[in-house]
Order: C-alpha cells, then structure tokens, then sequence
C-alpha cells in the first residue's frame, strides 16, 4: 500500500448558493520515498490538496489514507498527534518573530511534550542538518529569505516525521536562493527517507527534485506520472503551457518565429520535442536524408532532469508541401512529439 | 483672575498643602494601578473571548460575539460621568461606599476594560493567520494556540494597548475626583476651582502630565524592546 492514498476526494465551500469545487475527485498514490510535485496555476485547488494530507481541511467525500490511517477516522486528538507526524513548510515560511531561530525549531517539539534539554539537543542537531549553525539566536527578522526557509525546514523536521508538505515553499524566494533550499530538500529526502509531496506553480522546481508530478487544473488531477513522462510527452493544454513555460528562452521568441516566416512563406514552423530515449538520435539528419526537405532551426533548449534529459527545439521545415507531411509523420514515428505553429494549414 | 497678575493666580505657590497634593497624587496611582490591574485581568479575558468567537463560523458563536461586543460598546461608549453616577448603587452594595477613592474603581474599571478588551481582540487578530495555520499543521490544540502564538506574537500591541487605556485612565480618575473619588482631579476641582487657587490646579496638571509622560514613555520602550519583527 501506498505511503498516500487519496481516492476520489472532494472538497467543497458552501458559497451564497452555489458549492465550490476546491477539490474534484482526485485520485493519487504517493510511494515512501517519493518527492511527489503537484504543479497547477493558483486557483487549481493544489493548496486545497495539500492541506488534506495533514488533515488541516477535511475532505468532504472519497478516502485519505495516509500510512494505513483514514484521516476520517480520527476524532480531534488523535488527529492533532497524527499531524505532528507530518512536517509542513509555506510560501512565508510562517515562523514566529517573537522566537530565536532556535526557539522556533523547539516549538513543535514543546507541542510534543518533549523535555527541554532533549528540545535543545534535537533542535541544535536540525540546526546543523539545515546549515545555520551560528544563527541560533538570531530572531527571523535578521535573517534573509533562504534562512527563514532553512528554519521552517528544521522546524517541519523536528518530530521526524515520515512525509514533509511544502506550500510553494520555494515562491517568496529569488533563482538562487530557490536552488539551495531545492538541494536541501533533496539532501534530506535521501539522507532522512523522507517523503516529500510539494505543490509548485514552478515547473523549474518540479524538474529539479521530483520524481514524479500530477498537474492539476480546476480541481482536478489532469495529468500524472513521472516527471519524465509527463514532461517528454505532454497531453494536456495546460502541461503543455508548463513544459513550455519551462523550455521557453526568456526573451520572446515570438518575433523570431514571424522573421523567419516572412522569409520563407512557404515553410512551416514546427516544435519538436525530445525525450530522454531519442534526444541522443540523429533524427533530424535522418529526415533531410530522406525527404526532400529544408531544415532551419529557430531555437531550442536542452533540459536536464532528475532521470534523464529532453528537450525542444523549434525548425522550420522548406520544401514541397508533401515531403514536409511526410517528414512530419517520421517524426511522429521516431517517437519525437511534433507541435506545428505555423504553415500547417 | 479678576486684577490679579498672570503669577499672583498661577504662580503662588503658597497656596499648596504639599501634603495634600501628595496625598492626591498617591490616591490617583491607587486607583489608576488597581484599576487597572483589574481591567489587564478582565480585558485580556473579554479580549480573547471576542477573538475566540468571532473566528468560528457557527451561528451560536457569532450571536454570542455580538452580544458580548453590544455590551462592552455600550460600556465603552457611555460618557464616563454619566456611567459612574448610574452605577452608584452598584458600587455601594460592593465597596460600601459611593465615595472615596476605591469607590471610583468599579466605574473605571467598568469603562476601561471592554475598551481594553477591543484592543486585545484587535491585537490578537492581527497576528499573522500562516503562523496560526503552521501551528495547528504542527498538531497545536486550541489552547496551545493562544498561549504558545497568540498572546506571545501580539505582546507589543497588549503593550501599547495598556499604556493608551492607563492614560485614559488617568484622566477618567480625575473626573471621578468630581463624585469625591480623592485624588488630583479632586484636588483641582476643589482647592482650585472652587477657592479659586489656580496654582493648585495648575501643579496639579504639571503632576497629571508628568505621570502621563512617564507613563508613555516606559509604555513605547517595552513596546519596542519586545518587538523583534
């Protein structure tokens, strides 16, 4: 059995007259070990999601079981122990401004009732594991981002849980700063075995820690797998918006694409996509071999991930419109995704 | 003044029984601190009791929070001469006496605390909801939740709430000084007033100032000197 078993959960609002949906019906398994992404646009209902893992909202239909545990079964106590079990991490890293770093750390420690040499002991020891030794009474205030999040980190440790929550927990935080907490996490997944399930409007974030993603749109679970998979080979409009977010090239490519168009009015402009197991073919020469086309890159980009790496790049195919068609359809044998953007008729 | 000089009516120091005037000033820290000693005590209690019911959502709790808010508003908001005198009863079936200075802390505390009250609910809201929610994912029961976040993260505000009602509260001790409640603004009332000594009512003020200054001031530092944010 799954560490995380959710089957066709709900969640709904009462608002005026109408229910609101946060949570439609999803379905989802997260393994021991896993570093599970959700990965949706604010409004898809993923916070909503998380916080039914740690019972902070309850479903109101479909199962959450979490370790064996039905979240449902628990009367208010028993939940409130069973959530000390669960780290969690936020976007604002709520910690208290009226703490030291290291008070912080000991408050969920308290909550357990542990005593206060074991407190100091065990916070002192996350403390290290976080790399902040040195800032033990420093309070949040006078600390930057990337700390404050080293501390919600620590703090979420503390009761060692076996599954850690992180709400956009890399948001507030500038590129570099996003990297060194992603490394933590990753660093305390395999040397803690922890499972870690994040929610992320960051495919960036997605592609860098986890092993698996589910995107989420509207409430519901869309798209799911692994990250791989689920990257290489997009189904749906809004996975796709994200791989695309992530492969884009910052500067708009826009412009370059209607360059190359008014150039060759003839030509169409298509977007191949790459995955792991043909990146390293050679299957755009391939095609020039055999049909008798032009070949014109516009732009591409390589990404590496967890497992292995993909990429796009976007050509403009020139020739005689048969071939290009014929050229197209190789590449959708060759199992390389081809998404036309312009000239396609 | 009539034909008196400016100093022969504010500067004739002459006029003051330095005794009195010390008496006057001990009994207006009397009441003011055991007042509010009262008042921190019922406040923070009434305080938190409008926190706690205005954030749950349930019918039973909102008509509860408006009844508990209608009623301190209304003690809040009756002028203060007027409350101290319609409960005059009240206060001699508890202190046995409608005069003297502990006479005057029913009233006070009466109008003080649903006052501090509104500005303990005020602070408690205003401590950050993600720091609340943190906790409870952190298996933090209800109680835990105000001693170990609440009350610990809105410490400055309780504060500066406490130096703002004891200000306040000095200045309704002298109107109780009216309906004979002893000090300072007793003194000036009557010495001043009404025997026409300026001067006393005039030192009188100085002394008023002077508290209420001090009083500001040691209130803005612990406010600042626990403020880590």
């Amino acid at each position: 059995m799954a560490l995380i078993e959710l089957t066709h959960v709900k969640k709904s609002y009462a608002q005026k007259k109408t229910a609101v949906h946060a949570v439609n019906d999803v379905s989802l398994q997260v393994e021991k070990g896993d570093i599970y992404g959700i990965v949706g646009y604010s409004g898809a209902g993923k916070s909503t999601l998380v916080r039914l893992l740690n019972g902070l909202e309850l479903p109101t239909d479909g199962d959450v079981v979490i370790n064996g545990q039905n979240i449902l079964a628990l009367k208010n106590k028993e939940l409130r122990n069973f959530r000390k079990k669960i780290g969690m991490i936020f976007q604002h890293f709520n910690l208290l401004w009226s703490r030291t770093v290291i008070q912080n750390i000991e408050l969920p420690l308290e909550l357990a009732g542990v005593k206060k040499a074991q407190r100091r002991q065990k916070a002192k020891e996350l403390v290290q594991l976080v790399g902040l030794e040195g800032r033990e009474d420093a309070y949040p205030s006078q600390l930057s981002g990337g700390q404050k999040q080293r501390v919600g980190i620590a703090r979420a440790l503390a009761n060692d849980p076996e599954i850690l929550l992180c709400d956009e927990a890399t948001s507030a935080l500038d590129p570099q700063t996003t990297e060194e907490v992603l490394e933590l996490l990753l660093s305390i997944n395999k040397k803690l075995h922890l499972t870690i399930v994040l929610i992320t409007h960051e495919m960036n974030v997605i592609r860098k820690i986890c092993n698996k993603v589910a995107v989420m749109e509207l409430g519901k679970i869309v798209e799911e797998g692994s990250v791989q998979a689920v990257f290489s080979n997009p189904q749906q409009a809004v996975t796709k918006r994200f791989v695309q977010q992530d492969l884009e090239p910052e500067e708009d490519p826009e412009e370059l694409r209607q360059a190359f168009l008014r150039e060759n009015p003839h030509g169409r402009l298509v977007t191949l996509t790459f995955t792991q197991d043909n990146a390293n073919e050679p299957v755009i020469s391939q095609a020039i071999r055999q049909f008798k086309i032009d070949v014109n890159v516009v732009y591409g980009k390589i990404q590496q991930t967890n497992e292995g790496s993909f990429g796009a790049l976007t050509v403009l195919l020139t020739g005689d419109t048969k071939e290009i068609d014929q050229a197209v359809a190789f590449f959708g044998s060759q199992q390389v995704a081809v998404e036309v953007i312009e000239g396609g008729e | 003044m009539g034909n008196k000089t400016f100093s022969e009516t504010y500067l004739n120091f002459e006029q003051i029984d330095w005794g009195n005037m010390q008496q006057a000033t001990i009994d207006t820290l009397f009441m003011t601190f055991f007042s509010m000693v009262l008042v921190i005590i019922i406040g923070l209690l009434l305080g938190l009791a409008l926190y706690s019911l205005g954030r749950k959502s349930t019918t039973g709790a909102s008509v509860a929070y408006n009844i508990v808010s209608i009623v301190s508003n209304a003690f809040r908001s009756t002028p203060f001469m007027i409350l101290m005198v319609l409960i005059i009863p009240f206060t001699t079936l508890l202190v046995g006496s409608f005069l003297g200075a502990k006479a005057a802390i029913p009233a006070l505390v009466l109008s003080a605390a649903p006052f501090y009250a509104r500005m303990v609910e005020i602070a408690f809201r205003e401590v950050s909801p993600g720091v609340i929610e943190a906790a409870e994912a952190m298996g933090a029961s209800y109680w835990e939740i105000i001693y170990k976040i609440v009350i610990p993260e809105s410490v400055p505000a309780l504060i500066s709430g406490i130096t703002v009602t004891t200000i306040s509260m000095i200045g309704y001790t002298a109107m109780a000084g009216a309906i004979g409640a002893g000090g300072l603004g007793s003194l000036a009332w009557q010495e001043g007033f009404q025997r026409g000594n300026y001067t006393v009512t005039l030192v009188a003020t100085v002394i008023i100032l002077l508290i209420v200054f001090i009083l500001q001031g040691l209130g803005d530092f612990l406010a600042k000197a626990t403020d880590k944010r």
